[in-house]
């Protein structure tokens, strides 16, 4: 008996291992968007390239692991340089240009730096991608060092909990780096220095003419919002437990628009919302038993983001929690 | 020299890629220079199909349309509705695909950015209203058709031999039929009455309504061009290789490319630089490996934007 169209599966509904998987995902875009919220929000610079510094982060830390052979823990903050340093090159000559120029310039860099994974295959495994090497007899893998922290955190949880779910702990350290960083950026965005980012925002020449070095700051919004896109790819690689170049592409960027969108143009909060709602919403539609087939469903997503970016940018450009009037509505 | 090219972009452009070719004549040869030329200007017609039409658009309604290269996807699947799925010759595929991808592009253009426009919509909002429609069309495309890759009915291994150069026919087909639409574009937007407005509303919309041009009908015909051409882009595109829902994707940022090396709003250095971007990125195959050869082209762009934003054409101006 085939089941009847439109019917909800509901001991899908109460899968913990599904639901965790969501909300890992949409905490590694929230990490990403809170990034952009910086850059598109509260300094006017529109950044299509997160994408881009998300492959730099995870590469590069997969990179001195298993080519450098450094410690995991080394590689971490070794990558988050590498890649803010990447953004401030980016930035340095392409902030100079117009919104629409930049945002052409930073979407195309982010698709050389995946063309690059892609062919450049000593260095980044090409469409083999990255996870584990063999050292003589011993297999190597980049996060090895986390699936032992991890499988600490398991067993500290298990204690109280007799079969814990086995994402819980990158659950737990995902979702506390949005929390950081949502408290952090706002209190960034209530010191000076945010004050001239938005300044920047809405009157860039204005803000120059009080004596403000305006590139100086938007490079600086673009280095933490390369930092945050690196901490997306890490969390990326390990949910994944690979670094392939297709979990890169233009897309992973769109795809964070539409959550900052959704929670919200000038609104930190809001993309921690705007994360959760998307994905839910996106991976929600697995379990309404519609009578089609696998492709039909993912051709479905598109149109979920599709709708989501034309319907609030025509009737509520500022999200759910974005102030109308910070938004940059006219040109 | 500096002062030359301020004043005469065009001469000293020309004779910068006249002597690029001596170059590569005299490291690579002729033949080889003459048959990767050959190949690049196939990929360089698609470029500068896709690029008029987009530069029209950005010029006029200052609209960066991120959707362009998904209504070049929506074209090649029309012509394969026709052309596989109703077993109907090529030519009228083309036109069909031609028509119906201008019918979307004015669809898009009553349904979504006049009514933006009417409220006064920035440029942001526009943007990501863009990136919407290219995911909507997409996701039509995925749900119609699947991910599987798909050709039309055409043969591609019958070549023509021409001075030792060979040319397969579907390649010779792609070049006629593409640069015969762009000299006919070109003479329109040159010579025509409607031509003449559309420069007069790439100039200034605001100017030109007050001039007593009917901009409304003026924006409809643009959006017309626009996605004829792109149509006609994507079928060419999809008989050159094949069809898949990223097909139009993977073209924008070239066609980006195209269009502001030849100057936004420009549809002659548009077409120009499309020519020249796709001969070049065939002739980077010379000594680079032929992999490498997208990432060329792209890093081709970003120098292109940083060095000279307003195109190797253009004037400079506020960027």
């Amino acid at each position: 008996v085939s089941p009847p169209p439109l019917a909800v599966t509901f001991e899908a509904f109460a899968n913990l291992g599904f639901w965790s998987g969501v909300l890992v995902i949409a905490g590694i875009y929230a990490v990403v968007a809170l990034g952009l919220q910086l850059n598109v929000g509260y300094t006017g610079i529109v950044n299509f390239g997160q994408a881009g510094f998300m492959a730099v982060g995870g590469y590069s830390m997969a990179i001195l692991v298993l080519e450098a052979g450094l410690s995991f823990w080394l590689a971490l903050p070794l990558a988050v340089l590498i890649t803010m340093a990447f953004g401030v090159l980016i930035g340095l000559p392409s902030l100079r240009l117009r919104a629409d120029y930049f945002a052409i310039v930073t979407l195309a860099t982010a698709e050389v730096v995946r063309l690059v994974a892609q062919n450049a295959r000593g260095l980044t495994g090409g469409n083999k991608g990255l996870y584990c090497e063999f050292e003589g007899v011993n297999q190597v893998c980049f996060d090895d060092s986390w699936r032992s922290v991890s499988d600490w955190m398991l067993g500290v949880v298990e204690s109280f909990w007799a079969d814990p779910e086995p994402l819980l702990p990158l659950l737990l350290v995902v979702w506390a780096t949005v929390a950081i960083g949502t408290v952090g950026l706002g209190y960034l965005q209530r010191s000076p220095w945010g004050r001239v980012l938005r300044a920047i925002r809405e009157d860039e020449d204005a803000t120059r003419a009080l004596g403000k070095n305006t590139l100086l700051y938007k490079l600086q919004s673009l280095a933490i919002s390369a930092l945050l896109g690196a901490f997306g790819g890490f969390f990326l690689a390990l949910f994944l437990a690979t670094i392939h170049p297709d979990d890169y592409e233009p897309i992973v960027t769109f795809f964070a628009f539409g959550v900052l969108i959704l929670g919200g143009l000038a609104s930190y909060r809001g993309v921690a919302v705007g994360a959760v709602l998307l994905w839910v919403l996106l991976e929600g539609t697995r379990f309404v038993e519609l009578p089609i087939s696998e492709q039909k469903t993912a051709a479905l997503r598109f149109a979920i983001v599709g709708v989501v970016l034309i319907g609030l940018m025509a009737f509520r450009p500022q999200g759910m929690f974005g102030k109308r009037e910070e938004m940059v509505l006219g040109d | 020299m500096t002062a030359l090219y301020r004043e005469r972009p065009v001469v000293v452009g020309s004779g910068a890629i006249a002597l690029a070719v001596l170059a590569l004549v005299a490291a690579a040869g002729l033949h080889d220079v003459a048959q990767t030329g050959l190949n690049g200007l196939t990929l360089g017609t698609i470029y500068a199909l896709g690029a008029v039409g987009l530069t029209l658009v950005y010029g006029i309604l200052r609209l960066v349309n991120f959707a362009h290269g998904d209504f070049l996807t929506f074209g090649a699947y029309m012509a394969y509705l026709v052309n596989v799925t109703w077993g109907q010759p090529l030519a009228a595929a083309i036109l069909f695909a031609m028509a119906a991808t201008a019918l979307l592009g004015l669809l898009s253009e009553r349904l979504m950015w006049r009514p933006m426009r009417s409220k006064g919509a920035g440029f942001l909002q526009l943007m990501l209203m863009t990136i919407g429609l290219a995911f909507l069309i997409r996701s039509a495309i995925q749900w119609f058709w699947g991910t599987e890759i798909r050709t039309l009915d055409v043969d591609v291994t019958d070549s023509a031999t021409f001075l030792g150069l060979r040319i397969g026919q579907t390649e010779l087909m792609v070049v006629i039929i593409g640069l015969g639409v762009l000299v006919a574009v070109g003479l329109i937007v040159r010579f025509s009455l409607l031509g003449k407005r559309m420069r007069a509303l790439s100039d200034s919309i605001d100017l030109a309504e007050t001039a007593g041009i009917d901009t409304r009908r003026v924006i409809l015909y643009t959006w017309l061009f626009a996605g004829a051409l792109a149509g006609l882009a994507g079928v060419l595109s999809g008989a050159l290789t094949n069809l898949r829902p990223e097909l139009g994707f993977e073209l924008l940022l070239p066609i980006f490319a195209a269009v502001i090396l030849g100057g936004i709003g420009n549809p002659f250095g548009a077409l120009a630089a499309g020519l020249v971007l796709g001969v070049a990125i065939e002739w980077s195959t010379l000594f680079i490996e032929p992999r490498w050869k997208v990432t060329f082209g792209f890093v081709a762009l970003i120098v292109a934007l940083v060095v000279r934003p307003q195109g190797i054409f253009g004037k400079a101006r506020v960027v």
